[in-house]
């Protein structure tokens, strides 16, 4: 029998707010254990929450850009449980009356758009992390990441492969970049996901019995642990088996996802209204401030592309997929450079250059005015295409201004007719059958001539300029 | 010195004709010679509270602007958290904990330029009606060292009653101000929610909490109330709004004052000498102008079971962070993580906690969510609305404060039923939001001071305490003898 993949994802994203969802302390990645931490934050007995109100502004940007009703009365719950990494021993989060409701991505599958429904969005405080200490056989908690603000987006099943999933992740992601509601750094854990994946024979209605996946790192992992559980649950089925609802945990090394808990010890969260905060009460005009600081979005973005500046469709799409790099390209447009030949620098040599060395998309060292300079050193004929690579992968090592490069390595083109005349002359002189070959038609010699050149002016003459000059010396001798 | 109430303090310290040394080392004394009979202290800051007090009169010698409250002597219950003091609720669990920072009204009685004397003994995280329940020691009642002093905060009612401070601080979830110092004859009060910043108080019922003076008289509980009373950034359920001086507002004119006496608070459980003390109340009331009539709360009887499900709720996950990972008491022995939480849990919380965290976490639980939790937050609206409806004819309400004066030791604390009906005149204020004063109204035949409530609307804090006022000056107060 054939199956049919379902597959609906939760997703994690913590917002870029200067400081954390109920307290003053600075949010940001890193730091050594324990120094963004305060009384509130690390569970001191008597604080109190006081929520941050850029993060409400955050996830109701999100919630417009993925095409949510905001919930103009919601309300903040508490979920009970019992870990070290939770000082407090619950997370204050939202159950029944999330922000942001009834949504909808659309994503783009092979040519064709597909869309897929957000269920929710709502706002949580992230836990802290332990770390593990082997050696010294015990364990630390690090509270800095305590009170870091989180969206969990949660998708409806509308997904129906690994590949869709992937998909719609990285979509979501650039949304996420494009409003600036969160960085999106997966191997700073901004940005994590776990995944409900379930089978049902080809053309039935009702959804399998699913599995949840946790504990999963990248798109990369993503992707291996739907493909990994779309072939464990093949098999069970296959088999006549039955699948368990169960949460299982994804081991990326091992490549392999186990067993961490069942549906019958499944926690029981005892979820209740925060007593401590107030409902949030969301006016018809605070929604619409929001709305109004919503960027364009990478479809339209896209569209603007392709009518504006005629670049294909596949470069459209790829410039956009990372704000980063579709704004580098609108500043190097809006500052003369054509758009077709920017495109072609970005998606070509400096992507290569990105994916070498493992950089985030768009994440080039050097500003828009000096790729700017690169291009213009080309089209002026101060350098080949050839060396303008060398100069490129300078510009990626020192952030240095292409022109200085260009000197220091002596990179420069000779286009001056003077000094190109005396070599052309010397050339000639040394080789007069080679002019007896062209007069007689001959096309290899005027080849032959051009290297001779190239090689007195080690390499530096402009090919246009002295093939021109040969041709016309060659016709008066 | 030590019978002085604050507001004489505050005086005569303004007047130069006392220093904070010389009031702070009386009281000292006082400690020193009755503490050993009636226990209310956990913690007595003997040195810190010297070195203040002279930071005090350094201030005023050199003509220093100083605070409302300069060299008055007080004390904390230990439940509000104080920096760098001990802040343990009376549990083993936090028999070590000394907090990193000032509760927001334990730094305004400090920029008030009060002297701290020490922290003062309660039930264990203010659940309990006698201070029995607390880890290291048990209150006697000033007027009869065979009595409990009440509770929650039985410290701070019979550090008062004994003159071991000017004034403290007490907490009320249930009662736990009122009932307390009904039972040891002193003015209390519970303000409406939301008054007084919760910032630094170790949470019990955070629906429920709100912190208020206990003190002498209904002047020294007016201004003590102005000094802690406002808006605070830190305290997300604190309102923001503008109040005026509630010692300035106390007139003692009571004339045209409606009074409702609801039926439901002076029926079957009330005893004989407490119900006869509130109609005297009313009688002296009526004499000076009042007026009062029997009215009815009739869901009233409802608003016990529905306060024991929601404190317990909020208190199942309020106590879930005292799991031995990051302060205060850890078992020594244990197999793993979970077994950490466990053994931690059942060896520093004793048997009155973990009750309430049982059946908060029952009632929280998948499946019982609707029928107890949702269910006590039905009928908590529906009390709201009869305290409403109550509020449209009648200015303030009078009732009992207990069903009786001081009861023995050991007398209740094998059946919790019993325990819980000592907060029966007392939840439903809470239930409703509102403000609620107790003040001595009599002595029962073995003189042991009964308590009258006066309870407000929501922000009516100058009604009560002006009809208290009123009142207290036709009391002929009793001290214990200690």
């Amino acid at each position: 029998m054939n199956y049919e993949t379902v597959i609906g994802l939760e997703v994690h994203a913590e917002l870029k707010t200067k400081t954390k969802i109920y307290c003053g302390c600075i949010n940001e990645f890193g730091g050594e254990p324990n120094t963004h931490t305060c009384p509130i934050c690390s569970g001191m007995p008597g604080t109190l929450p006081v929520l941050n109100k850029r993060v409400v502004d955050f996830a109701i940007k999100a919630g417009l850009a993925m095409n949510c009703s905001i919930t103009q009365y919601s309300k903040q719950d508490r979920k009970n449980y019992f870990y070290p990494d939770l000082p407090k021993a619950y997370q204050i989060s939202q159950f029944d009356l999330p922000l942001c409701q009834n949504g909808y991505v659309d994503i783009v599958v092979d040519g064709e758009t597909k869309r897929i429904g957000i269920t929710r969005i709502h706002i949580e405080e992230d836990a802290g992390k332990l770390v593990h200490d082997d050696y010294a056989n015990c364990s630390i908690a690090d509270y800095n990441r305590c009170g870091v603000p989180l969206i969990e987006i949660v998708s409806e099943p509308d997904l129906r492969s690994p590949e869709e999933a992937r998909i719609f992740l990285e979509t979501l992601k650039t949304i996420l970049e494009y409003t600036e509601v969160s960085d999106c750094k997966m191997q700073e854990g901004s940005l994590r996901c776990d995944v409900n994946l379930s089978l049902r024979p080809e053309g039935q209605k009702e959804f399998g019995t699913r599995c949840e996946m946790k504990n999963i790192n990248s798109f990369r992992a993503a992707v291996r642990s739907m493909e990994f559980e779309q072939k464990r649950q093949t098999e069970v089925l296959s088999n006549g088996g039955v699948i368990y609802q169960e949460t299982r945990r994804w081991d990326d090394v091992k490549g392999e996802s186990i067993v961490m808990r069942t549906k019958e010890d499944a926690q029981d969260y005892r979820y209740f209204p925060e007593p401590d905060l107030l409902p949030m009460i969301i006016s018809d005009e605070w929604i619409e401030e929001i709305r109004s600081t919503i960027p364009e979005l990478p479809e339209e973005r896209k569209s603007r592309y392709i009518a504006e500046y005629g670049l294909p469709e596949y470069d459209a799409f790829l410039l956009t997929s990372s704000k980063k790099t579709a704004d580098y390209f609108d500043e190097t447009v809006n500052l003369g450079a054509a758009p077709k030949t920017v495109s072609n620098w970005m998606m070509g040599d400096i992507a290569k250059i990105i994916n070498d060395k493992e950089l985030e998309a768009g994440d080039i060292p050097f500003a828009p005015q000096q790729l700017k300079a690169l291009i213009d050193l080309i089209e002026k004929g101060t350098i080949s295409n050839s060396a303008a690579k060398k100069v490129l992968a300078e510009m990626f090592a020192q952030p240095e201004d292409p022109e200085k490069i260009v000197e220091r390595l002596g990179l420069s083109q000779v286009s001056d007719e003077g000094a190109l005349m005396a070599m052309v002359q010397e050339v000639l002189a040394q080789n007069p059958q080679s002019i007896v070959d062209y007069k007689a038609g001959k096309d290899r010699a005027l080849g032959f001539l051009m290297g001779q050149v190239m090689r007195i002016s080690k390499g530096k003459a402009n090919p246009q300029v002295i093939n021109q000059m040969l041709k016309d010396a060659l016709d008066k001798a | 010195m030590h019978t002085l109430t604050a507001h004489e303090i505050r005086d005569r310290i303004k007047n130069k004709e006392l220093s904070s040394v010389e009031i702070t080392k009386a009281y000292l004394d006082r400690i020193a010679s009755v503490e050993d009979k009636v226990e209310s202290y956990v913690t007595v800051l003997s040195e810190e509270a010297i070195q203040s007090a002279e930071a005090v009169d350094k201030k005023i010698a050199s003509g220093e602007q100083v605070g409302a409250l300069a060299g008055v002597p007080i004390a904390l219950k230990d439940n509000l958290c104080t920096k760098g003091v001990l802040t343990t609720c009376s549990s083993k669990m936090l028999y070590n904990f000394c907090p990193p920072y000032d509760s927001t009204v334990a730094k305004k009685l400090k920029d008030a330029d009060t002297v701290l004397l020490g922290k003062v003994n309660m039930d264990e995280f203010a659940m309990g009606s006698s201070t029995e329940t607390s880890y290291f020691k048990k209150t006697k009642n000033p007027y009869d060292l065979t009595k409990v002093p009440g509770g929650s905060s039985g410290g701070s009612a019979a550090c008062v009653a004994a003159d071991e401070a000017t004034f403290t601080l007490g907490s009320d979830t249930g009662g736990s101000i009122r009932q307390p110092a009904s039972l040891c004859g002193c003015v209390g009060m519970k303000p409406t929610y939301g008054t007084v910043s919760r910032f630094g108080l170790v949470a019990f019922a955070s629906s429920l909490d709100q912190i208020g003076p206990l003190a002498k008289d209904v002047q020294d509980c007016a201004l003590v109330y102005d000094q802690i009373v406002g808006y605070d950034p830190m305290d997300s359920t604190s309102v923001n709004r503008e109040y005026s001086s509630f010692e300035q507002a106390l007139t003692g004119d009571v004339k045209g004052l409606k009074i409702g006496m609801p039926a439901e608070y002076m029926g079957e459980g009330i005893s004989a000498p407490v119900q006869k003390a509130v109609l005297a109340a009313l009688e002296s009331f009526k004499a000076m102008g009042a007026d009062y009539e029997e009215m009815h709360l009739p869901l009233n009887e409802y608003a016990l079971p529905a306060y024991y499900m929601i404190s317990s709720a909020e208190a199942s996950s309020n106590l879930a962070r005292f799991d031995g990972v990051k302060y205060g008491y850890r078992a020594e022995k244990f197999e793993d993580l979970a077994d950490l939480y466990a053994q931690t849990r059942s060896e520093g919380f004793g048997a009155e906690v973990k009750r309430r965290i049982m059946i908060g976490t029952y009632a929280l639980s998948s499946g019982y969510y609707d029928a107890y939790y949702k269910k006590a937050q039905q009928v908590r609206t529906m009390i709201m609305q009869d305290f409403d409806k109550a509020f449209q004819k009648y200015d303030v309400l009078v009732t009992p404060t207990t069903p009786t004066t001081a009861f023995g030791f050991g007398e209740k604390t094998d059946d919790p039923l019993q325990m819980y009906m000592a907060d029966i005149c007392t939840v439903s204020v809470n239930i409703g939001g509102l403000p609620a004063v107790v003040l001595p109204c009599g002595y029962d035949e073995n003189g042991l001071p009964i308590g009258l409530q006066i309870i407000g609307k929501p922000f009516g804090e100058a009604a009560i305490l002006n009809a208290a006022y009123a009142l207290e000056k036709t009391i002929t107060k009793i001290k214990p003898a200690l």
